[in-house]
């Protein structure tokens, strides 16, 4: 229980932020036309390639003894930033053909 | 100094991010939106990369900072290559591909960062909920794609799935609880817990049928979000946090309004599923009636001869691609003044908004699309329905069947219309598996062909008029 406690005691900060954010995802998406769903789903695709921050974060801490260690953070990397690169070019290409012609 | 730079670098890249998503959601706004989070992601890495090691008094060595960069140009180069080649019928697919990359980085983070904070009560339920999570939505996306793409055409249902996927979804819950609580070192239960999870993807995915994926999709994207926003927890990174929960949030939304659109519950969608009721149904009822068939001549002369016309674009015109002859076709009419606008329903193609990116592709103006709450009335004053590869959305079942599967769906009320014109390849029934009784409405001549070739034929017979 006190441990409970403690992790809301040492992440108030975050934990108000998580509840700020998820109003303003509910906001934000609320009224978009479903004309826009593929593309919105495709840019939110490509922001939560944020967790690729973590795989950097990861490597830049790793011993450079653990090659196994840096083999996975490697493969992580290059994962995470093909979700990045791929979503947000895959959406702007797709957006790219909604401009209108006038 | 430097950590108050690195701070501003991810304040600025979550302001990014949620100016970003908003602005995706107008047309107009949505391609600067795009950029605008790319920007904020693009100033978040690069503030990891070179200020963090700073700001945490770390010495990397060069080696480290050499694979990092090597990674991210192998991950550039494949992403970039993937989405700028591939096909706007693919997309959902590729949506659910990269969203997979996504979850497995969350997972591969969490088997890192294990041995170190063996102990650490809170870190350690951080790593082990984005593990998880991670991992399902890797594994589940990895499906989703599979089946999209083709390479797994029927839902697979193991008996009791239901009861079994909820079993290993309890063990992974006892487990994850277990190591947590209890502390273990050794590595390979985390391991453990990686394979069960991917398991769990597996299974969760597996029964749920084609129609059924952009839900799936959407949902996964949210988890992983919700994986990234775990890690920013672990990381006290504000960046990952605001990122990943508004893309949890977001995509839990969105995820909603879709199964909205598609007349489906959240929980149909996961744990019932579609196609063994509806197969009865459909069975037992036998439509009576006569179907006409038309030549494209006979489409020609039909189409020539009208004031207004109205196109209802489905999947099957995107499978033959013919978004291009249609376009020709819409040019023709209009020369000849005749009122062409395209009818489009929430769900056409494979998820919501599909078929806008489908025909934006061909050149379609934007204008002359028209969603289905604004052109539903203006049927009834229509000359003829051109209905091409679309089949569920214009079934009257959904109006008039109490017992088919998609009552109560809205649909395109393409009955009221003067004429029909419907093209499809056979008479086999659409994604839903029901009886479309438009077909043998007296008013409806069906095009029977490919849609690009039957297309073809009909632009051609339209020039000789």
């Amino acid at each position: 229980m006190s441990e409970i406690l403690n992790f809301f005691q040492q992440n108030i900060q975050m934990i108000y932020i998580v509840i700020l954010m998820v109003f303003a995802g509910v906001e934000i998406i609320g009224h978009v036309p479903a004309v826009l769903h593929t593309p919105l789903m495709s840019g939110a695709n490509a922001i939560h390639g944020v967790v690729i921050i973590g795989a950097i974060l990861v490597m830049l801490h790793m011993d450079p003894e653990n090659t196994l260690g840096l083999a996975i953070g490697f493969v992580a990397v290059v994962l995470g930033t093909l979700n990045v690169v791929g979503g947000f070019v895959v959406t702007d290409r797709m957006l790219d053909m909604f401009k209108t012609k006038k | 100094m430097e950590t108050a730079l690195l701070n501003i670098s991810y304040l600025v890249a979550a302001i990014g991010f949620i100016a970003g998503l908003k602005m995706l959601g107008s047309p107009r706004t949505a391609r600067r939106g795009n950029l605008i989070a790319a920007f904020g992601m693009l100033l978040a890495i690069l503030g990891t990369i070179f200020i963090y090691p700073k700001t945490a008094h770390i010495e990397v060595p060069g080696f480290v900072y050499t694979l990092i960069f090597i990674a991210i140009v192998i991950g550039t180069a494949i992403g970039w290559g993937i989405a700028v080649k591939v096909e706007m019928t693919k997309m959902p697919e590729l949506v659910s591909f990269f969203n997979g990359m996504g979850g497995a980085t969350a997972a591969l983070i969490g088997l890192m960062e294990f041995s170190h904070n063996v102990g650490h009560t809170s870190k350690m339920s951080m790593i082990v909920a984005g593990l998880v999570i991670g991992s399902i939505s890797f594994a589940g996306s990895m499906i989703a794609w599979g089946k999209l793409s083709g390479k797994m055409r029927k839902p697979v249902r193991l008996p009791n799935y239901n009861i079994i996927n909820t079993l290993v979804a309890l063990i992974i819950i006892g487990f994850a609880i277990y190591i947590v609580v209890s502390q273990v070192s050794n590595p390979v239960y985390i391991y453990t817990l990686f394979g069960l999870a991917l398991i769990y993807g597996i299974l969760f995915v597996l029964p749920i049928g084609g129609a059924d994926m952009p839900v799936v999709i959407s949902l996964l994207n949210s988890f992983t979000g919700l994986a990234a926003a775990f890690g920013g927890f672990l990381y006290d990174n504000m960046a990952m946090l605001t990122g990943g929960i508004l893309v949890g949030s977001a995509g839990t939304i969105l995820t909603v309004a879709m199964t909205k659109a598609m007349n489906r519950s959240l929980s149909a969608v996961i744990f019932g599923a579609f196609g063994e009721g509806s197969a009865a149904a459909g069975s037992s009822k036998k439509i009576q009636g006569n179907i006409k068939e038309a030549s494209p001549s006979d489409a020609a002369i039909l189409l020539n001869y009208a004031n207004k016309v109205i196109i209802v674009p489905g999947y099957g015109l995107a499978v033959a691609q013919a978004q291009h002859v249609l376009h020709e076709l819409e040019e023709l009419l209009a020369k000849k003044g005749i009122d062409l606008k395209y009818a489009i329903h929430p769900v056409a193609g494979r998820m919501p908004g599909h078929m806008n990116v489908l025909l934006a592709e061909a050149n379609v103006d934007y204008d002359k699309l028209v969603d289905m709450d604004d052109i539903n009335n203006e049927f009834a004053n229509t000359d003829v329905v051109l209905v091409v590869g679309a089949n569920d959305v214009v079934n009257p079942a959904a109006h008039n069947d109490p017992s088919s599967p998609i009552y109560g769906m809205p649909i395109l009320n393409v009955e009221d219309a003067k004429n029909i014109i419907v093209n499809k390849r056979s008479m086999k029934p659409g994604y839903a598996g029901i009886e479309n009784e438009l077909f043998y409405n007296p008013k409806t001549s069906m095009l029977f062909g490919d849609a690009k070739a039957a297309l073809t034929k009909v632009v051609q017979e339209l020039k000789n008029m």
